[in-house]
């Protein structure tokens, strides 16, 4: 698949402080990127030199197949973690301005704005000043602007931040839509639930140096530990448990039955076959549940990092 | 993509359309020729008042010095006594009584003539009488001594120098006022120009900051580019502003004249202004006048003004946007805005008096080529006759250190604003020019 965005080998020093630690980012074009870590990883100066506003010291970018050049500013759409806008300017004015400065003309930007403010229902806010909205309903306006000049590459850091639930699906699904018509989505987050919701390539990292990245499930296959939830219908409960334990890792599993049974989490060995616990079990009683414990983004979060320092 | 235009155009119309300046632009010379005119009124009406002064010569040898003029009457007693004239002198609501004992010791009475008067007296009335007094003592010592008065008279002598350099234009006296009030007026402008609108572009650079739309901006456009917007467009509003002080600061002048009759140019100050010049005996030279308008270099003068205002203007402007991008809030400023002020204020001092005094000396002269103090210096010694070579070196040398100014300002104002929370120290800026 054919990459948006490539990033290569990127360092970057502020004074004796590493940002970045030869970081290397592929973006396939059409996907939703997870670009992920702790505070202070170093995300946000990534994000920076991808929009040019800081300069790497080594490495380099390409974007759509071309070396990153000044004319690529209207190529990528940003949504910086620390927004805001002109607060005594009037909402069309200012979005009417930062269209024009990514490039567009003004009749084209009045038109999509347009077309824009009437989809989010925010058409009368046309004349009002940013002062006068909430922080919510300025997000809104901040995140037309973003998309509004229709870029290639899209990149959102934290950009739930500050909404409603209601509001935070109607962004979502635009972020959906948008990605539906060619868009790349570079997404920046801590909160995982959404990474697991929308991304499907991720990249981690941590302390300046990227540990980790691919596709989703990929990342998924390396992380599960071959663990698997299981409930078996038996006479004797207690017993099976302790023979269980015995031979496995078990944990206790929690999941909804109508009748009692024995439910667990076990942990096979790096060697042992799902298919060949499935068959012991059978032998011990009715399999009433067995499902593989895939680890979800959170774990995987927590585990690399963990691994990692 | 060139968003210069469209930075400048927002940067001009946020703050021509932000209502303090409007409000600024419209009060502010309404507020200043109110005053003006009501202190032109009050002056007018001080000097439409006549007063009466006594004179009690029991010496006789006070002679009539004293002239009546528009403002003042002299009116000599006789025949009375100290007291009774003090009475009458009060009763009649009189200014005062000036009053010379009966002696004919000329030395005695240098020091006991008295003037008695209900208030105590301005120092003018004072000293104008002294001098009177004084005269008519004198010419009394004069004759004693067996002097004749009319040869004296004769024999005065009323020099005034004609002032000529090598090349053998005239100059005079008048003409060095000229060149100083136009010097003045020209570094004045600039100082006060890069105090008000400096401050105007370091705000604008913090808002920025606080209201986090910086980021936002930079993704499209480049720091420098953003900069160089808010210096132009500030400096445009400002122009626009000092276009409708003028305009407007003349309409009303002439309205006010017209309406209530008062006649600015009575100022008290101006009036000094002209007696001074009429005591020195430069009145009536309207001529001369207009010779030292001719004599200024004005096309040097005009051309050097535009440049170097330019060029002094901008690179202090541009420090101050850096100041704006170093600091989170305004209150944080002043750390930073007082060393750049610094020569600021240095460069009108020398002006003021060093330039007046010796146009060409070596203090002058070297802080007229320094950069941080050329413009203001430079602006000044020029009506003075300053050779072109001088001029292009103190400008080239001011252009050198703008340029170095806009790209250590440009490394400062990218990093710094996107640095948010603290206040950094030199330190730290000097770091930042390093990333």
């Amino acid at each position: 698949m054919h990459n948006i965005l490539e990033a290569h080998t990127i360092s970057k020093k502020f004074g004796d402080f590493t940002a970045l630690n030869q970081v290397s980012i592929e973006v396939p074009k059409g996907s939703i990127f997870g670009l992920l870590g702790p505070n202070g990883a170093g995300k946000t100066t990534l994000i920076r030199i991808i929009n040019q506003i800081t300069m790497p010291d080594s490495g380099h970018v390409i974007l759509d197949g071309e070396p990153l050049k000044n004319h690529h500013v209207k190529d990528i759409g940003y949504l910086p973690e620390e927004r805001g806008l002109y607060k005594s300017m009037k909402v069309g004015e200012q979005a009417l301005y930062l269209a024009q400065l990514k490039g567009l003309s003004k009749a084209e930007a009045k038109e999509r704005l347009h077309y824009w403010f009437e989809r989010l229902e925010i058409g009368d806010w046309w004349n009002k000043k940013i002062q006068e909205l909430s922080k919510g309903m300025a997000q809104k306006i901040q995140f037309v602007v973003t998309v509004l000049h229709e870029p290639k590459l899209l990149i959102f850091d934290e950009p739930f931040s500050g909404f409603d639930p209601i509001n935070a699906n109607l962004i979502k699904d635009e972020i959906l839509r948008l990605r539906d018509n060619g868009s790349t989505i570079i997404f920046s987050t801590h909160r995982m639930e959404s990474v697991e919701e929308l991304c499907d390539h991720i990249a981690l990292i941590n302390k300046s140096n990227k540990i980790l990245d691919g596709k989703l499930t990929e990342v998924k296959r390396q992380f599960k530990n071959n663990a698997y939830e299981v409930g078996v219908k038996t006479d004797n409960i207690a017993a099976l448990h302790k023979e269980l334990t015995e031979k496995f890792e078990v944990s206790p599993a929690q999941f909804k039955t109508i009748d009692d049974q024995l439910k667990l989490n076990v942990k096979l060995g790096a060697t042992e076959k799902p298919n060949d616990f499935l068959q012991y079990l059978t032998t011990r009683g009715e399999v009433s549940h067995f499902v593989e414990l895939l680890p979800s983004t959170n774990d995987i979060f927590i585990k690399a990092i963990q691994n990692n320092s | 993509m060139n968003h210069l235009p469209l930075i400048i155009r927002r940067e001009y119309l946020t703050k021509v359309k932000n209502k303090a300046f409007i409000v600024m632009t419209i009060i502010s010379p309404i507020v200043l020729i109110a005053l003006i005119a009501t202190v032109a009124y009050l002056s007018q009406i001080s000097s439409n008042k006549v007063r009466t002064i006594a004179i009690l010569d029991e010496s006789g040898l006070i002679k009539n010095t004293f002239k009546d003029t528009e403002t003042t009457k002299y009116k000599f007693l006789t025949n009375i006594d100290l007291e009774a004239a003090k009475a009458l002198v009060e009763a009649q609501g009189e200014y005062g009584l000036l009053h010379v004992e009966k002696s004919l010791d000329v030395n005695y009475l240098e020091n006991h003539v008295k003037f008695y008067s209900e208030d105590s007296p301005s120092l003018s009335v004072v000293s104008g009488l002294e001098s009177k007094v004084e005269k008519s003592l004198t010419d009394v010592k004069l004759v004693q001594v067996g002097v004749d008065l009319d040869k004296i008279e004769s024999a005065k002598i009323d020099v005034s120098i004609i002032q000529e350099n090598f090349s053998g234009e005239k100059t005079s006296k008048i003409e060095s006022i000229i060149k100083l009030a136009f010097g003045g007026a020209a570094g004045y402008l600039l100082f006060m120009f890069i105090i008000i609108y400096g401050n105007m572009i370091m705000r604008s650079v913090i808002e920025e900051k606080t209201s986090r739309v910086i980021e936002v901006i930079i993704s499209s456009v480049k720091p420098m580019q953003l900069m160089l917007g808010k210096i132009i467009g500030t400096s445009l509003a400002g122009i626009t502003q000092i276009i409708i002080w003028i305009i407007l600061g003349g309409v009303l002048t002439g309205l006010v004249g017209f309406v209530f009759g008062i006649d600015m140019s009575q100022t008290p100050q101006q009036q000094v202004i002209q007696q001074s010049i009429f005591d020195q005996q430069l009145n009536g030279q309207i001529e001369t006048v207009l010779a030292g308008f001719y004599h200024l270099p004005l096309t040097n003068l005009i051309i050097a003004f535009v440049f170097f205002f330019i060029a002094g203007y901008l690179l202090y402007s541009s420090m101050y946007a850096a100041i704006g991008a170093a600091v989170d809030n305004e209150t944080d400023t002043q750390q930073f805005v007082f060393p750049i002020l610094m020569p600021l204020i240095l460069s009108v001092y020398i002006g003021f008096f060093t330039v007046i005094e010796d146009p060409h000396g070596t203090v002058s002269t070297i802080f007229s080529f320094f950069p941080l103090t050329s413009p203001v210096v430079m602006l000044m010694r020029i009506p003075f006759g300053v050779p072109i070579w001088q001029q292009l070196l103190s400008l080239l040398l001011l252009i050198g250190s703008f340029l170095l100014t806009v790209w250590f300002a440009a490394k400062i104002y990218r990093v710094g604003i996107l640095m948010y929370g603290k206040k950094p120290t030199y330190k730290e800026l000097l770091k930042w020019i390093k990333y």
